[in-house]
């Protein structure tokens, strides 16, 4: 150890903060992609008729497995890229973390196990799990967002950050399946988008009032994100009354990333305020970032064209008679 | 309140217990899949098809299983160990962000189109999607395998100080991921898994032989796995032995308690077979109070690589504590024991084979009907040997058990959910036991049915 060590430094120097966007970026993503799956799960609930069921199965069954994967790339990013982050968040919010694997696992066994029997009551069970895991999932993780950006706020206000984004959800997994059906099912969940849009709008703004109180956030970032939210907003209503249902579909993912976006700009550039770690503290060493910089430099390419032709292969109408 | 690193090790061990056999069943079904497959695009053959589409759905619902059970893993890490997540951070976060950006959307997606696409797709393309579904399921063993070998042998890495906590950092990528032991290990798993996986697939194809020793599709099955069989276990035999000498020279203290050795001696025998002589020694094996049929100073001789009078170092003779012994010995006893026995039931198959028929030897297709999951035994015992010898450490060397546990957890959070986590996983496990018994029956009424015009006989000619 008597040599003389010469530090290696990051391929540029602003990479640990680069990291610290592709890690939300990710968590867009993920919420875009696995929100109009839970969406998909909530709307479930409000579906009567074994074909309607199946037509929703068949809606998201090729691809959710593959959404899902996007958030194990986000906590094992957080992980790479800021281990002490990680492990403060993760044993800091323990039995929060349990209860959205719980939900994760719910959803999971519900799409799956429902079709191995043909029994009523097994089929029930299954739709039970798999509606509530739709809706614990976005509830735990939405809290957890709230209190990892906003640390210290009242349980309440962690609390209706859960909501909304089940609302958010909600609204995604309505666009969704707007894009994959025809006819009435078609018209009813653009109603159901619009009428979601309201009530996280109504969320939206009292999470706003009640988080104005808070230190961290500032005035122009609250600006930008209600601007921002009121246009995806209008954007919605407006995909959704003309039939333009690409424009819901964009506008619902327009939302969830000016969520994240929100959140993520409320952070900078800390990474864990509660901690009290900047970027800089929990980065990890030049070297081990770079490799991991080069992994993903040729990995996420792969993986986004993988996605790709995965959507394309199964793009097109639902038909129930073709899936789960 | 139970102790909340006790609650952490046991929660994490019956986690891994149970997502290790569905990550094995990928890992050793995937390349079945592939053969299967392949076969039928290129020969066009029933049972082919026949084979491929029940093996998927076992295949499929293992899957699910395997990242419903796995997605948790990737937590636990922060929640129960934030302490070793803080300090190795460096070397295991990396490994593991490589394995979700390579393994599992590799699987995710390819696997999607192997459930859903057969109608949208090519025949070549279908091929290459089960392809890179098996691509996937060994990167995932490759990461997870680089991470824990790892701690085993660590490599690579510098001791530093970060924020005031003493953190390992990484030094040199390529030694910290490919660690002495990582070579032993991913061979060593990989087969086991493969093993597992041809013994389950020789079970269930000598059920459906037994039923209707005529099916032409599950006589292909058991034939194939009865070759497969023979070459891996031997295999495994012979690599687990030079392994074994690995592990005395890096890891001597799991290897003492591998063979319940506690005091230093040269020209050490090895236990063959042990039998406990009274309770006590289940509970506490020590060498010389076990009824043992044992081959003198081949301890010795396997440890140093040749010479029958090396000295062994014992159990009591290292500075650290000892990992549980019972544990370590029985379950080494348990894998090798099922190991020769493989090999056994291999040679037997062959033998069979060789005389005129394995489906004309009842006796054959009982033995293989019991084993059926007795590769999966011999698997997660081995896991136990590698897991529980390496305490005190979870590093080896550098970061004890204790140490690696989340320092804030409180022993009633960590008692809910180690009886959730292991409640639902249990559960998780008899759901998947329930399922492939559902699917085992309704392709028994199949195989029962099956009048064998499945094979036209142009193809036998053909073949």
């Amino acid at each position: 150890m008597t040599d003389p060590i010469v530090e290696a430094a990051y391929v540029v120097g602003w990479l640990p903060e680069a990291w610290f966007w592709l890690l939300f970026g990710i968590l867009a993503i993920y919420l875009v992609l696995d929100g109009f799956d839970f969406g998909v799960g909530l709307l479930y609930a409000t579906r009567e008729t074994e074909s309607d069921r199946e037509t929703f199965h068949a809606a998201f069954g090729p691809i959710w497995k593959a959404n899902e994967v996007w958030f194990v790339l986000f906590t094992t990013v957080l992980f790479a890229a800021y281990p002490v982050a990680y492990a403060n968040l993760l044993s800091r919010h323990y039995l929060l973390v349990f209860l959205l694997l719980l939900g994760l696992i719910l959803r999971g066994v519900g799409i799956k196990l429902r079709k191995e029997r043909d029994d009523e009551r097994w089929k029930r069970y299954c739709d039970y799990a798999f509606v509530s895991g739709s809706a614990i999932s976005p509830l735990a993780l939405g809290v957890f967002i709230a209190e990892w950006a906003f640390g210290g706020v009242p349980a309440g206000v962690a609390l209706l950050g859960g909501v909304a984004l089940v609302a958010l959800c909600f609204v995604l997994g309505a666009a969704f399946l707007a894009l994959k059906t025809r006819g009435t099912l078609r018209t009813e969940m653009a109603t159901y988008a619009t009428n979601g849009t309201l009530v996280y709008l109504a969320l939206f703004a009292v999470a706003g009032g009640a988080l104005f109180g808070v230190n961290s956030i500032r005035l122009p970032a609250v600006g930008i994100a209600a601007g921002a939210t009121g246009l995806c907003s209008v954007g919605i209503v407006t995909g959704s009354r003309l039939d333009q249902y690409y424009v819901l579909f964009g506008a619902a993912a327009g939302l969830a990333v000016v969520f994240v976006g929100f959140l993520a700009g409320g952070l900078y550039p800390m990474i864990d305020p509660v901690a009290g770690l900047a970027i800089r503290d929990a980065v990890v060493s030049p070297q081990t970032l770079n490799v991991t910089t080069a992994m993903a430099l040729v990995f996420l390419p792969a993986v986004s064209i993988g996605f790709a032709m995965l959507y394309s292969i199964f793009e097109g109408v639902a038909d129930p008679d073709n899936g789960y | 309140m139970i102790d909340p690193v006790l609650a952490s090790r046991l929660q994490f061990a019956i986690a891994i217990t149970i997502h290790i056999l569905f990550a094995s069943l990928s890992v050793g079904l995937a390349p079945y899949l592939v053969y299967f497959t392949v076969q039928e695009v290129r020969t066009g053959e029933d049972r082919y098809r026949k084979l491929r589409e029940f093996w998927t759905k076992v295949f499929a619902v293992g899957f699910v299983m395997g990242t419903v059970t796995g997605i948790p893993m990737s937590f636990m890490f922060g929640t129960n160990f934030s302490q070793f997540s803080t300090v190795a951070g460096e070397l295991i976060g990396g490994p593991l962000s490589f394995e979700a950006k390579m393994a599992f959307f590799l699987e995710a997606i390819f696997l999607g189109i192997l459930l859903f696409g057969r109608d949208r797709v090519s025949g070549r393309f279908y091929t290459l999607s089960a392809f890179f579904v098996a691509l996937g399921a060994w990167l995932s063993a490759f990461w997870i395998l680089v991470v824990n070998s790892w701690m085993q042998t660590p490599r690579g890495y510098e001791v530093a100080t970060n924020g005031g906590t003493e953190i390992v950092r990484m030094t040199d990528p390529l030694a910290a991921f490919f660690t002495p032991r990582f070579p032993w290990m991913f061979v060593h798993m990989q087969n086991a898994a493969i093993i597992s996986v041809t013994l389950l697939v020789a079970g269930v194809a000598a059920y459906f032989v037994w039923q209707n020793r005529e099916s032409e599709t599950w006589n292909t099955a058991l034939r194939v796995a009865v070759g497969v069989l023979l070459l891996t276990s031997a295999f495994q035999v012979v690599h687990g032995d030079m392994y074994g000498r690995h592990v005395a020279d890096t890891q001597p203290q799991k290897f003492a308690a591998m063979e319940a050795h506690y005091d230093t001696e040269r020209g050490a025998d090895l236990h063959i077979i042990a039998i406990p002589t009274s309770l006590e020694a289940i509970t506490d094996p020590r060498a010389d109070n076990l009824y043992t049929v044992s081959i003198p100073y081949l301890t010795s001789y396997l440890a140093s690589g040749g010479d029958p009078t090396a000295e062994v170092t014992g159990l009591d003779d290292f500075e650290y504590e000892s990992p549980p012994v019972a544990i370590v010995f029985w379950s080494f006893r348990i894998m090798v024991g099922l190991g020769f026995w493989f090999v056994f039931l291999g040679t037997w198959g062959a033998y069979e084979r060789w005389r005129g028929g394995l489906r004309d030897s009842p006796r054959y297709l009982i033995a293989t009907m019991l084993s059926a999951p007795l590769g999966f035994v011999a698997l997660v015992t081995g896991w136990y040997v590698t897991e529980v010898g390496r305490q005190p450490w979870l590093i080896q060397g550098v970061l004890k058990t204790s140490d690696g546990v989340s320092p804030a957890l409180d022993g009633t959070e960590a008692l809910l959910t180690l009886v959730g986590v292991s409640g639902s996983y249990l559960f998780l496990l008899g759901i998947f036991l329930c399922i492939v018994r559902r699917l085992v029956t309704a392709e028994r009424d199949d195989v029962v049915d099956e009048d064998d015009r499945s094979v036209p006989k142009w193809v036998i000619a053909d073949d």
